[in-house]
Order: C-alpha cells, then sequence, then structure tokens
C-alpha cells in the first residue's frame, strides 16, 4: 500500500447558518503541505468540526472554497476519508466485510478486496479478529476497524473528528501514535480536529488554533518533534505548554470588527 | 446432607432435558397432547349426550380419519395451493408496496408528515369492510380476495419499514456516503440489511392479518381454497372433513410463522435487548 499526500489548499471559507447572526467561521485561508499532520484545535462550537466537514465534502461552506492539489472539493469522494468519535460500524458484517465496504462501493473485484483487506487488517493489528462480529471488539479495536475501513481506500487525506475522546485513556495514547506512524509510513496528509492539546503533541506536525465567534484561526505552532513521541519525554512537555498557554490566550480572543455583535450575547 | 450444595435441577430433567432446544420440543409436545387430550374428552362428551350425538364426527379420532381421506382425493392439496397462491399474491404486492413506501416514509420527512393521517386513518378500516367494494371493482373472485389480503397485510409491512428505517443510526449513511456509496448501494447494502429485521418482523404481522383475512374473503363466491372446503364441508355435513381443514389451515400457518421467525433471527444482527 502507498499513498500520495496532496495539498490542501483552503480559500476565503466562511460558514453561515440562516438562523444564526455571527457565522460560525469567516474567510478562513489555509494551507496544509503533502504529507503533514495538521491539528486543528479549538473550544467546542468554534466551528472547527465544520470546518472538518467541509474538507470532507460532507457539507458545503456559504462562501470560498476547498482545493487538494488544485482541484475543488465538490463532495464526498473515497480519496478523502473522515473517521468520527464513534467508530459507526456496521453490525451486520464481520471486521473483514467492514473494512472492504468501501472497495465494494467501488465494485472492485473479490480478490483484489481480500488482498487490500488483509493487508488493512494487518496494519491496524487485528488480524485474529478478521472474522469477528464487530459487536464483540471493544472500543478501541472497534476504532481500529474505522481506521483499516479508512486506510484500504488509501486515501490522500484522513479527517480526523476527534476520533478517539470516546476512549480509555491507554488505548487512546496507543491509537494517537499508530495513527501518527501509519500515516509517516503511507505519506498520506492528517487533518485532526481536536480539543485535547496532548493528542496534538503526540500526533501533529503543526497545530493551529481556531478561536473567536465567528471562528478563525488565530495562532499557529510547529510540533517539530521527533518521533516516537513519548508523553514523557521533556521536549513533548515543554511544547505542551506553550501549546496550552497559546490556547489559553486563544480563549480570550475577539476578532475587532465583530467584538461589538458578539458583546450583546 | 450433600444433596443441599447441588444446584436447583428443575423438574430433576436427566441429562437429555438439560438441553435447551430438547426440553423446548419436549414441553411443546407436551402442550399438544393436552389440547388432543381435552379434545378427545369433548368428543367423548359429544357421543354420549344423545342431543349431539351427530357431532360426533367433530371428535379427534374421527377428524384423524378424515386426513388420508381427503389428503387421497387431493382436496387438502389443492386447497392449500389455490388458498396459497392468494395469500402468496397479496402479501407479494403488500410487500412490493408496502416496503418502498415505507423506505419513503423512513427516510424522507414531509413524506412521512405528509402521509401518516391517511395511512393511519385507512389502517384502521377493517379489512373485511373493503369486501362489497372490491367485489365491485374486481372482474373475479380471485382478484378481489387478493386485494383485500393485500389491503389487510400492506399496513404493517410499511410501518414496520418506516420505524426501523427511522431508528436507524444517520451515521451509517454519513459513513457509507463518505467512502463513495451511490445511492443505489446504500440501498442494497446499507438501508436493506439495516432494516431486514424489522421489515421480516413486519411481514410476519402481516402474515397473521392476511392468513385471518384469507378464510372469511374465501367464504364469498370463490369455489376454491381451505375457506371454500370449509364451507363445502359443513353444507355436506363432513364434519370431521371441517374440522380436518381447520386444522390444516392451523398447520399450514404454524408452518408459516416458523418460518418466518427463522428468517428473522438469520437477519437479525441485534445483540441483547437492543
Amino acid at each position: 500500500m502507498s499513498i500520495r499526500g496532496t495539498e490542501i489548499r483552503i480559500e476565503g471559507l466562511s460558514q453561515r447558518y440562516p438562523t444564526r447572526k455571527v457565522p460560525t467561521f469567516n474567510r478562513v485561508d489555509l494551507v496544509s503541505p503533502p504529507g503533514e499532520a495538521l491539528a486543528i484545535i479549538g473550544r467546542s462550537g468554534c466551528g472547527k468540526s465544520t470546518l472538518l466537514h467541509i474538507l470532507a465534502g460532507l457539507t458545503k461552506g456559504t462562501e470560498g472554497r476547498v482545493l487538494l492539489n488544485g482541484t475543488e472539493v465538490t463532495g464526498p469522494s473515497p480519496r478523502w476519508v473522515m473517521m468520527f468519535q464513534a467508530p459507526h460500524l456496521y453490525p451486520w458484517m464481520s471486521v473483514t466485510q467492514n473494512v472492504g465496504v468501501g472497495l465494494t462501493f467501488a465494485r472492485w473485484g473479490k480478490k483484489e478486496i481480500e488482498e487490500r483487506v488483509t493487508e488493512a487488517i494487518n496494519l491496524v493489528e487485528l488480524q485474529e479478529f478478521a472474522q469477528a462480529n464487530v459487536q464483540d471488539l471493544s472500543g478501541g479495536q472497534q476504532q481500529r476497524v474505522a481506521l483499516a475501513r479508512s486506510l484500504v481506500m488509501e486515501p490522500e487525506m484522513l479527517l480526523l473528528d476527534e476520533p478517539f475522546s470516546a476512549l480509555d485513556a491507554f488505548t487512546r495514547a496507543a491509537l494517537q501514535k499508530d495513527v501518527r506512524a501509519i500515516s509517516k509510513r503511507l505519506g498520506f496528509n492528517i487533518v485532526i480536529v481536536t480539543h485535547d492539546i496532548d493528542e496534538a503533541v503526540i500526533m501533529a506536525d503543526r497545530a493551529v488554533i481556531m478561536a473567536g465567534s465567528p471562528g478563525d484561526i488565530v495562532h499557529e505552532l510547529d510540533v517539530d518533534l521527533p518521533d516516537p513521541r513519548e508523553r514523557t519525554d521533556p521536549e513533548v512537555q515543554r511544547l505542551r505548554a506553550r501549546l496550552m498557554a497559546t490556547f489559553q490566550e486563544a480563549a480570550n480572543y475577539k476578532k475587532p470588527e465583530v467584538a461589538l455583535a458578539g458583546a450583546g450575547r | 446432607m450433600t444433596a443441599t450444595v447441588v444446584p436447583a435441577d428443575h423438574g430433576g430433567s436427566s441429562g437429555l432435558m438439560a438441553r435447551p432446544g430438547v426440553r423446548r420440543f419436549v414441553w411443546g409436545l407436551a402442550g399438544i397432547a393436552i389440547m388432543a387430550l381435552i379434545w378427545l374428552i369433548a368428543g367423548y362428551l359429544l357421543a354420549i349426550n344423545p342431543t349431539t350425538k351427530t357431532f360426533t364426527t367433530f371428535g379427534l379420532i374421527p377428524t384423524m380419519e378424515a386426513f388420508p381421506e381427503l389428503w387421497g382425493a387431493g382436496k387438502i392439496q389443492s386447497a392449500a395451493i389455490a388458498s396459497g397462491y392468494r395469500l402468496g399474491a397479496g402479501l407479494g404486492l403488500a410487500i412490493a408496496i408496502g416496503v418502498p413506501v415505507g423506505v419513503l416514509m423512513g427516510r424522507i420527512k414531509w413524506f412521512r408528515d405528509f402521509s401518516n393521517s391517511p395511512f393511519q386513518f385507512l389502517r384502521m378500516i377493517s379489512p373485511l369492510a373493503w369486501t362489497p367494494l372490491a367485489v365491485l371493482v374486481f372482474a373475479t373472485w380471485d382478484g378481489s380476495i387478493v386485494f383485500l389480503i393485500a389491503i389487510a397485510s400492506v399496513w404493517p409491512v410499511m410501518f414496520a419499514t418506516a420505524a426501523g428505517l427511522a431508528k436507524v443510526d444517520p451515521n451509517w449513511f454519513k459513513v457509507a456516503r463518505n467512502l463513495g456509496a451511490h445511492p443505489v448501494q446504500m440501498l442494497t447494502r446499507i438501508i436493506m440489511p439495516a432494516i431486514a429485521f424489522d421489515i421480516f418482523s413486519g411481514i410476519r404481522l402481516a402474515l397473521g392479518v392476511a392468513w385471518i383475512v384469507l378464510v372469511p374473503a374465501e367464504y364469498l363466491g370463490v369455489t376454491s381454497g381451505l375457506g371454500y372446503a370449509i364451507e363445502d364441508a359443513r353444507e355436506t355435513l363432513s364434519y370431521n372433513h371441517l374440522t380436518a381443514l381447520v386444522l390444516t389451515i392451523g398447520i399450514i400457518g404454524y408452518v408459516l410463522d416458523s418460518s418466518l421467525v427463522m428468517l428473522i433471527k438469520r437477519f437479525s444482527w441485534h445483540r441483547g435487548g437492543a
């Protein structure tokens, strides 16, 4: 399996809901080079999850556009796959069938599906559960199945919407490291939306902070650390502290021109 | 002293009885045996009373004797085939209409809001109340019976499908869309397996209703089918044939229902109480 990353270019992206006065976010610009792991950090409601849905083509922005290697995203595609907070596996399918479901949508041959699925299952280390009923797996194993289901599509970009927030600390830490390692090995882009500073430091090459109402990217920080990253590593700790400080500073951020509009609330 | 430590063993069952399948079968057999016994006694009571002596053939033994007679004459087979055709056609029509409409109801909110009142209203009309209308509209008796069965059984299928779809996790659709599912694949690979259990449960209910409607509908004017055969047996005073046919209806219904229960189990992915 080899995957090429993609250049992600977000140009002047805005999202406003007709029922709300203030846009969720306004004229966001962001570029992520091929193969980068980008973390978008922000509090709940800052629009980071909406931004991710627009990147996935599952929602449309009201203004602006998203370009992947120069091609505009107009809808969902197996070339960019999203992983959600819950694995959302299909309980009537086995692990193998769940992992291969995207390939059956693409009408692949039985043998090719089998090969690719086996490879993906090995990658997430679920070999012994290949034929299991997904309902018998633990939360972490289920999220691994969801990861394999995304990886078989050989996506250029993997979008992660707080994908490990429902897992216990140990499982979460293991998956964070594994996803990063796999992405680096195969070369695809990661965009991870999270409110967990640790997650950003462990997984990302670069972290951007979204804040304000309407939301905007107010800070960014390179996470220039060697792999594998350990939480206890002093360098990781130092960067974590810096990111935390920036995050807190950003929490008080208000965009000058809308400060008045927001003051009424 | 040791007896107090032995775990409670209901009815002191032996090794074979400890297996749930065997136990269920034995209990089922016992239930049927008691039913047969009551029937046998009732037949005997009819026989010893001079005023009811004419009805002795309703009893268990004359009925059992009627089975080979009816089977040999091909009456059970032809009646079952005729009824089976009407049931299959009516139920098939109900499924062909109920499942797609149910999917629309479950998937499209405005359609659900728009159709709910008229469907609930129509559902509450007794299927047999349609009889005079059906007889007027359809040229053949067969046509009107199939219509009656269809209109009786379409509602459980439709509402079970809609309710099943309404409780499907919307994220399953989002994931499938994300992985490149076309609308047809969404229907065949996600929606249908997700709600197969609900559809078959609806069909099971529909079968019950259809089976109930079938027999009185066949009293109407047709000259074939189980309902007709019962009427015929009554008019020719062959009471043992009558009871044998009633029993046949019970057996066929039971077999059909059991097959659907098997299908429901086969297509159920639910765990525990979910």
